[in-house]
This record gives structure tokens, sequence and C-alpha cells, in this order.
């Protein structure tokens, strides 16, 4: 199975901090034991909100805010895609995250497989998926 | 409480088994002793933690707990000097009364794992074999699960995974890694036996499907171990990425009704753009390596060629029909001619690959292969020889032993049989 593991912003992360030396060798260690355990698909470092944009709709509305925004908590600052075989293994690797500042937190979310809709997942809702992924494709 | 630390006990044993063993078979030189060691420290740790709480580091705790029993072991076993001088050289490691679990975890583990993976894959025991014991000792899976994966009585794995290791202590096979010249019959071992893991969970045609889909999983997670313990093989990366390229179409190869699609009729929106990427960059990897591509990159080439092509139309076919005769040129076989009838019939039209189909029809290889008929039938059918066509694809549902694909080919068959002009 594939989790998204999300990291969340962070004060330091919303000032854009630059990690030291140290603490990105840490990371980098840490990266690679992952890639080294077949673990690690993808992953980036997301901008601070003040770089970002956020659209939103609201009784068929859509108002368009540009950052930065406030509740830090919320925010995303980065992310990872793992390969697991298991949310468990997941949470064990997480454990294992070097932790960058003082507080700060991971939220691990498994990415939907189109076997995990079963049942509900009818060829019709199946097949308007399908349409909407032809579309966005071109 | 206790359930959720006996989990957490397992998840990371099984994270970590594959090292524990590797480390347990450095220091015993011997894989059979070592999985019963690592299966030790997962005994224990399940009586120890929930007691005393999960360790800080509970991977380190595992890899020295297996470490000191295989040490005991090789203790108890000591009956000759080249045996005590070898002991005498652990314990040197491994003196300290107050063990450094940072260190131990810190040992460079990533030889230990090659050699086990070597070890596993060694060409002394069958195909069969191989794959158990690598999906045993490097996979963490269980007997059970190994069964299931493959659709063999249990008692059947256990007893050829018990064989197997027993072979290997027969034959003395060292715990060493393989040198020149010895070192790509070897390799080719290994990569075999991943790409055949790979396979079977590919071509599932029958099984329990999560099983199944787990095996691709497994050989590439085994194969991107393996490209960072051996980054200087173009070979390995070219396996990698070909094992990425073919996964990315997974959601696509069936329909709703969990038929098969061909590769040219797949919505290409299904296809899994983050492992087509992977797939394409260990390609460079490979390629970037100079030196004449072997048959994993060349395979690899191939699928990135489709990779590439946003629509079926935009398949680079002059490209692909090149590559195809690399491949056979390196790995001579009348799949890979069919395969390049097939790409010769894309790029210069059916006639031209209806005439190297027909030099392979005597081919005693390929006489109950079902992909003969039906290629024949596909090249007949672009040809508008609608009566030969419907021939051919009936000859192929005969010989096919997957159900789908059978009835995918006989709906062909009334397909022809209705453009037939009467």
């Amino acid at each position: 199975m594939r989790v998204m593991v999300l990291v969340k912003a962070t004060p330091e992360s919303e000032a854009n901090y630059m990690p030291t030396e140290e603490e990105l060798s840490e990371m980098t260690a840490f990266n690679e034991e992952l890639v080294k355990a077949g673990v690690m698909l993808d992953g980036e470092g997301l901008h601070p909100s003040a770089n970002s944009a956020r659209v939103s709709w609201s009784g068929g509305e859509v108002t368009v805010t540009d950052g930065p925004f406030t509740e830090a908590k919320e925010l995303v600052a980065g992310y990872w895609v793992w390969q697991v075989r298991s949310l468990d293994e997941a949470k064990e690797w997480a454990k294992r995250i070097p932790n960058l500042g003082r507080d700060g937190a991971v939220e691990l979310r498994p990415i939907f497989e189109a076997d995990d809709f079963g049942e509900a997942y009818t060829p019709e809702i199946r097949q308007r998926e399908d349409e909407i992924r032809r579309q966005t494709a071109k | 409480m206790t359930t959720g630390i006996h989990r957490t006990v397992e998840t990371v044993w099984r994270m970590e088994s594959a090292k524990l063993v590797a480390a347990a078979a450095r220091i015993t030189r011997d894989v059979g002793v070592a999985e019963e060691l690592a299966q030790d420290a997962l005994v224990t740790a399940l009586e120890r933690w929930p007691v005393a709480g999960i360790p800080d580091k509970p991977a380190a705790w595992l890899m020295g707990t297996v470490k000191h029993k295989a040490i005991d072991r090789v203790r108890r076993n000591v009956t000759y000097e080249r045996k005590q001088e070898e002991l005498a050289r652990e314990e040197q490691v491994h003196s300290d009364d107050q063990p450094d679990w940072d260190e131990a975890l810190d040992d460079p583990i990533g030889d230990d794992l090659l050699r086990l993976i070597f070890i596993a894959c060694h060409p002394v025991l069958s195909a069969d074999a191989r794959v158990a014991l690598t999906l045993r000792l490097l996979g963490g899976l269980s007997t059970d699960e190994i069964a299931r994966a493959f659709l063999a009585a249990e008692p059947t794995v256990a007893q050829r995974i018990v064989r197997a290791k027993r072979t290997l202590a027969r034959e003395q096979i060292p715990f060493e890694l393989p040198e020149e010249p010895e070192l790509a019959n070897r390799l080719s071992s290994v990569l075999e036996v991943i790409y055949l893991i790979f396979n079977e969970g590919y071509a599932a045609t029958s099984g329990e499907r999560w099983y199944r889909g787990e095996l691709c999983d497994e050989a590439l997670r085994l194969g991107r171990i393996l490209a960072e313990l051996a980054p200087g093989e173009p070979e390995v990366h070219g396996l990698v990425a070909l094992m990425e390229i073919q996964a990315s179409r997974l959601r696509a190869r069936t329909d709703r009704r969990g038929r098969p699609v061909r590769l040219l009729d797949q919505d290409r929106s299904r296809w899994d753009r983050l492992l087509i990427r992977r797939g394409l960059k260990a390609l460079e990897r490979s390629w970037a390596m100079g030196g004449p591509p072997g048959p994993y990159a060349l395979q690899a080439a191939i699928a990135a060629c489709h990779a590439r092509a946003l629509t079926a139309e935009e398949t680079d076919w002059i490209e692909i029909v090149r590559l195809y005769e690399e491949l056979a040129r390196v790995a001579p076989s009348p799949v890979v001619q069919l395969n390049r009838a097939v790409a010769v019939g894309m790029a210069q039209g059916p006639a031209a690959g209806l005439g190297l189909v027909e030099r392979l029809a005597d081919e005693p290889l390929l006489s109950q292969y079902h992909l003969l008929p039906s290629v024949r039938g596909d090249l007949l059918e672009r040809l508008g020889r609608m009566e030969d066509a419907s021939r051919e694809f009936e000859k192929a549902a005969q010989l096919t032993r997957n159900e789908a694909e059978k009835q995918l080919l006989l709906e062909r068959v009334e397909a022809c049989r209705g453009q037939i002009p009467s």
C-alpha cells in the first residue's frame, strides 16, 4: 500500500526557517534510509504559505485568497509518498523521522486504490471518474 | 494494550527481518540457523516488550539481540581452531558488556544483505526454491503467505524451503559476495528470481488477488533495495525500470469486468505517472553507465517507448523495432522474434509483420504458445483476410489457459466471421 505522509507546517516552516547543516544531514540520512529500504517513492518540501494561494467556494461563489495563512497547524509543509506493507509499518517509519524544531507532526494518509471503494464503487461511478481522468489528462 | 504491543513487535520485526537474518548469517555462516535466530529474537521481543515497554530504538534492540544469540550459538558450536579464531574476531567487535545499540545498527549491514540475496538466489537451487527462499529470507513472508501467493499447498512450500536450506549447507555455499568471473552469472540469477516474483504477481490469472498484488510490490521493493546495494550494475537498474513501468499499467490492464485490455487499447490516463517517472529515471541511470545494454535495460527501453507515448498513435514503433532487434541479438528467443514481428507490423504494415510471423510457424518452442496464432490473426485481420484471421483466433482460444483471454479471443472469432463477405 501507499501512504502519503503530510508534514504539518510549524511557525518555523512558515517563517521560511532554513534547517541547520546538522538538521539537514540528519534528514538526508533518514531519506537515504527510506530509499535503501525501498520505501520512499517520492517526497518534496513546500514553500511557506506566504508564497501560496487558496481557492475556495461557497454557495456557487468562488474566492481566491493569497497567503500567508494564519492557522499553521492546518497547513502542510511537505510530503512523502511511501510504499509500505501496512499502516503499522508507516507508523514505525514515521517514529524515526528526525525531529526538526521542538514541536512537529506528520499525518499518515493511505492513498486510495480503486479496490478500496468496494461495492460502493459502481461501474457508473468508475466510468464517471474515468471521464474526469481523461479530461484532466488532456 | 498487549495486542497493540504485539502488533508493534511484529511490524518492526518484519521491517528488520532481512537485516537480522543477514547479520546472523555473517556470524553463524549458515542461513538456516540465522533464520531460526531471527525468529528467536521475535519470540524474545514478544515476551519482553509487553513487560518492559517498547525500547527507544526497537530495530537496534532486535539487531543486538540477534547478534548476541548468534555469537552464543557459535561459541557453543566451536569445535576446532579456525572457528575459534573467527569467534575471537567477533568477540573483539562485541566484547562490551554494555552493548552499544547505536553502533549495532550502524554496522555496514548492506554487504550482509547483499550476501543474503546472492545466497538465497544461488544457482545450486531450483528456480522454485530460490523464489520461496528469497520471499522467506528477504521478504519476511510466512510460509503460508508464500503458499497462497503461488497457489501451492503450505507443506509443499515449507518442504521446499527446508530442502533449499539443507542444500546450501550440504554444498557448503559460502556466505560471501561472488567475485568475477562468477559475479555476472550470480547476478543474473538474482535478477531472474526478482523478475519471476514480479511476473507471478503481474500475470495473475487466478488466486487470491490481494496476495498476487503483494508479489508485485514485494518484487519492486527487492529491486529497489538491490539498486541501492549494487548501484554500479546497469542491469539492476534496467530490471527496476522494467518493473516500475510495467507496474504503472496495473490499473489499466483489466476492464471493469476484470477482462484483460491490450496495451494499445488501454486508457493511458489510468497509467501511474509516478511509477513511470521512477521507471524512466532508473532507465536513464542504467543507460548512463555506458557499455552495451543488457536484456533488462532493453526490455525497459521498449516499455519506456510505450510509457512516453501519450496516445497509442504516438508510439515510436521504429525505435521499438530497433530495440527488439538489439534484444534478439543479446537474448535470442522465438518470443522476442514474435514481439519484433508485432512491432514491424506496426512500423511497416501488417504484410511485413506477417512475413516474419510465418517464419516462426515451425518453431517448436512456440507450438503451444497462444500468442503466435493470436498475433497472426491480428495481422490477417488488418489485411482484411477475415476467414484466415478467425481461424487463427480460434486456435489461440484453444491454446490459452486464461479464461478471460479465451472469451476475448472467441469474441474476435465472431467479429471476424461477421465481416466475411458471403
